[in-house]
């Protein structure tokens, strides 16, 4: 189903939405018809044959008969379409295991990544092609916006919040990244590329280039960063990351884990969750524990948070 | 014809419009001189947005800001949003034809609370002359004011919100106005089911308006208190939500899509009958679809936020209700289509403008399931499909009811017919500039187009260039159809009292009306589309 519209879709998840697009055009093509038609056909077929006196005209006011298909079969319609747009939408948002992870932050007017392993870039992502990529997003100033327009796929970047977004791109290639959420000035001039390259030449890249050069590269790997701010902030008072208990629960195999929560509701262990654990710990209260864990909102910049929480995620 | 007597009422010469001088307009209690006056207003408006309209094309003819640059180009885009939105299209329709027909088609000398009625059009003018205020340091936020943005930019936001405040105020005086006029105004005689579908779709709009506008009213003052007082309600760094502004903005402002439709609806169902000389074919499914369409409206805002990192499981909810709620717009579209069959039809302006609003609202409403649809709302979001869409449903929807309704009703308003020769050509000018002009939005947005681009990328230059040339051809008709409108004013033939040989009250009172309207109150025995051919 891949390229089945004029632009070119760059993965297999690209194609399905190109798929849903086409289907929805034809069902919307054959009422589009249908109602056009109708209307112009009435419309010339019924006007007022002599100037000066009206057509017979019947009484009709309405039929029950008709308003009744009229109103089932749309409805049906309308469900079948809502069905496979939110199909294609959830395998989207599944989360894929393995994928490669890289962090992107928005701010006025420009994109900064990061990867795991402490590489940093600006408005350039690149990545190994066949394999999934998780860009984990977050904004420092306003509102911004990611949109893959080859993948079809886009995501808002919201200050104080994580959001996610999943693509498998399977053709190396440049592509293209819009900023879609208005941010000022520059909200047009915000762009930015991903660039999929095949596996071997990634590897080489991530050696060489990827390494040296690059803007102000960080060498120390997120991971490691994490543990130490939590190592030093005294979470290790109230949690165990090995198989012990504390205060608090053991982190150690938490990410990706449900959470049941006071009040009964279960959560999972996402990255937003983590977060949000560590800057407002009262907003979700893991059931069976007290709610006494301090906020570190104050204490440990968002920046840091980023990278505990990628601590947490390596303690599988 | 069944004996419906039309007393053909001779124009008393000036009718409503015989005082004269400024006092005589600015502290009327007559619904048809508060009418008028909003519609000189709001049309005003639309004429200032429509100027921003264009230059926001002609900067786009170049992928480059080479004229403005781009911080002009978010202040066009948001001056021609907020005042076509908040100026133009939520008043024109309810406060403008809505006061001066609601009490002449009841068969009411005027609305419940004169008073309020002038009232509310001065909160009005008192909010747009704020909104004026506001263009000392002009808003470049887009009319959707989305946080953490206007809370930090620099330009005017809180006048400007309060300015909306003001106007939000006056839209809820009006629509509680309307809604105990038909409620015990109606003349005698006239039950639910008698009464003429516009007054059903103006009922419903008041209820959204009612319910609906509160909540922008407090969103706007949480927003200037969070400007002013440094209150952080949308502040992540205080322990705000960002997003809780979009939910709190969208509760509102997707219902008020509905108060831009409904009314033009509502026109559409009067005008069909009339020059079809046929019943309005389904009358039950259309007043009732109105009132589902109004209540369902409310369930639905989620569908603008589908990529704001709301749960998978509300987005789905969201969509699903979305959906159902078309279907009742669907209805509308089958009825009126219906209307025409076997008909004696003649092509009139309203009535090509109420075709034309079948025809363009049908493109609108076709493309809105590639919308609520998730995985093809994800791709498609911020970009120019929507922006397609909405005109498509804004502007070829509710700007065409409203033109409908303007030369429906220019005979009866000013007592002076128009001149048809020219009001087709203009007709037909707007016709063509405005498929051209945005039929080609939807191909840019489906290629990826993202809106509110000053600058874009030089592979999408030729969909934008045809499209500022549909922009100018556009124009050029709406101000043919203007130059016409003044014309007619001035200088048109006189009008009989029902030049369309309508049924519905407001053509039992002379051309233009009288100040109390009616002579006499009149009595209804039947409903108001009995046209054609009685059965033998
Ligand atoms: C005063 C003791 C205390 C300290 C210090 C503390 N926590 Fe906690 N933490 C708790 C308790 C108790 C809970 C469970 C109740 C709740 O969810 O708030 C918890 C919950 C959590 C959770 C959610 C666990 C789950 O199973 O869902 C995370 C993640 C977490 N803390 C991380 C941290 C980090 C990182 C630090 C250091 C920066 C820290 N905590 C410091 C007591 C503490
Ligand atoms: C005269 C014909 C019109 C033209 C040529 C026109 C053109 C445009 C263009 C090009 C944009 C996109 C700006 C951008 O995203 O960069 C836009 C936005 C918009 N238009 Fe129009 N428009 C017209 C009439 C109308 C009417 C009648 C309405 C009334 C409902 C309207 C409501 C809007 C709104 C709400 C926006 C969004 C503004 C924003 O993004 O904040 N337009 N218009
Ligand atoms: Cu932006
Ligand atoms: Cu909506």
């Amino acid at each position: 189903m891949d390229n089945i519209l004029a632009f070119g879709a760059a993965s297999s998840q690209a194609g399905r939405v190109d798929a849903l697009f086409v289907m929805i055009a034809v069902i919307g093509g054959f009422f589009f018809f249908l109602t056009q038609g109708l209307l112009i056909y009435f419309a010339v077929k019924y006007r007022r044959r002599q100037p000066d006196r009206d057509n017979e005209t019947p009484a009709i006011t309405g039929s029950p008969l008709l308003e009744f298909l009229w109103i089932l079969i749309p409805s049906i319609v309308v469900v079948v379409i809502f069905y496979y747009g939110w199909r294609v939408y959830t395998d989207q948002r599944i989360p894929v295991a393995g994928a490669t992870e890289v962090h992107v932050n928005a701010r006025q007017w420009l994109y900064e990544v990061k990867y795991p392993d402490g590489r940093t870039a600006i408005n350039e992502i690149r990545v190994p092609a066949g394999k999934s990529v998780k860009f984990i997003l977050s904004a420092s100033d306003v509102l911004h916006g990611f949109y893959l327009p080859d993948f079809r796929v886009k995501m808002d970047m919201i200050p104080g919040r994580v959001t996610t977004l999943w693509v498998q791109p399977d053709r190396p290639g440049s592509y293209q990244i819009f900023c879609t959420v208005y941010c000022g000035t520059g909200h047009s001039n915000m762009l930015a590329r991903l660039i999929v390259m095949p596996q071997g030449e990634y590897g080489e890249w991530v050696e060489h280039a990827g390494r040296e050069g690059g803007e102000g590269a960080e060498r120390e790997p997120l991971a490691a960063r994490g543990e130490r701010i939590l190592k030093s902030a005294g979470c290790l008072n109230c949690h165990a990351v090995d198989g012990k208990e504390k205060i608090g629960p053991n982190l150690r195999g938490l990410y990706g884990s449900k959470v049941p929560l006071e009040g009964g509701t279960i959560v999972t262990g996402d990255e937003e969750y983590l977060r949000e654990s560590i800057v407002d710990p009262g907003a979700k209260v893991v059931k069976g524990y007290p709610n006494v864990m301090p906020t570190f909102k104050a204490s440990i910049p968002p920046e840091d948070v980023k990278a505990v929480v990628e601590y947490l995620k390596t303690l599988k | 014809m069944t004996g419906i007597g039309q007393p053909e009422t001779e124009g008393n010469g000036r009718g409503y419009l015989a005082e004269r001088g400024w006092r005589s307009w600015a502290f009327t209690l007559d619904h048809k001189r508060v009418g008028a006056m909003y519609l000189w207003t709001t049309i005003f408006f639309f004429l200032v947005g429509g100027v921003f309209a264009l230059l926001l094309r002609l900067e786009l003819l170049s992928p480059q800001a080479k004229y403005f640059g781009n911080h002009a180009y978010n202040v066009f885009f948001t001056l021609h949003g907020s005042m076509m939105i908040f100026l133009f299209i939520i008043p024109a329709i309810p406060s403008g034809l809505g006061n001066f027909f609601i009490p002449l088609q009841l068969g009411a000398r005027d609305v419940a609370f004169p008073r309020l009625n002038i009232a509310s059009y001065w909160v009005f003018a008192a909010g747009f002359l704020v909104v004026i205020g506001s263009l000392v340091a002009p808003m470049d936020t887009g009319w959707t004011f989305y946080t953490p943005y206007s809370a930090k930019s620099a330009a005017a936001v809180t006048t400007l919100s309060l300015g909306i405040f003001l106007l939000g105020m006056s839209s809820i005086l009006t629509g509680l106005n309307f809604i105990v006029t038909i409620h015990k105004l109606r003349a005698p005689g006239m039950t639910w089911h008698r009464m003429p579908l516009f007054l059903w779709s103006m009922y419903a709009t008041s209820i959204i308006q009612v319910i609906a506008t509160p909540v922008v009213g407090v969103t706007f003052l949480l927003l200037a208190a969070e400007r002013v007082f440094g209150v952080g309600f949308f502040d992540p760094s205080k322990g705000g939500d960002p997003v809780l502004f979009q939910h709190f903005f969208w509760f509102y402002s997707h219902p008020v899509v509905y108060v831009m439709i409904l009314p033009a609806m509502g026109i559409v169902s009067e005008v069909i009958p009339v020059f079809s000389r046929k019943p309005i074919f389904g009358y039950k499914a259309i007043a009732y679809s109105s009132m589902a369409i109004a209540l369902g409206g409310f369930l639905v805002w989620g569908h603008h936020m589908f990529t704001s990192g709301m749960s998978p499981l509300a987005n789905a909810i969201f969509s699903l209700m979305t959906f159902f709620v078309a279907v009742p717009t669907a209805v509308k579209v089958f009825n009126w289509t219906a209307t025409l069959y076997r008909g004696s039809i003649t092509f009139e302006a309203p009535m090509l403008y109420a075709l034309t609003f079948i025809f363009l609202f049908i493109v609108g409403g076709l493309t809105g399931p590639f919308l609520g649809a998730l995985a093809t709302n994800v791709q498609l979001h911020d970009t120019y499909f929507v922006v397609a869409h909405f005109h498509y449903t804004m502007m070829g929807g509710t700007v065409m009811g409203f033109f409908a309704g303007l030369h429906y009703w220019f005979p009866k308003m000013t007592g002076r017919m128009l001149n048809e020769k020219v009001a087709r050509a203009a007709w037909a000018l707007i016709f063509v500039g405005f498929n051209v002009t945005f039929f080609t939005m939807f191909i840019v947005g489906v290629r990826g187009m993202p809106r509110r681009y000053a600058e874009y990328l030089p592979k999408f230059q030729l969909e934008n260039v045809i499209s500022t040339a549909g922009s100018a051809v556009l124009a050029l008709g709406i101000l043919v159809m203007c130059w016409n409108l003044l014309q007619g004013l001035r200088k048109g033939a006189p009008a009989s009292a029902n030049p369309w040989r309508a049924l519905s009250l407001e053509w039992r009172a002379a051309s233009p009306p009288a100040t109390e309207n009616f002579d006499e109150v009149p009595v209804v025995t039947e409903w108001p589309y009995g046209y054609g051919t009685p059965k033998a």
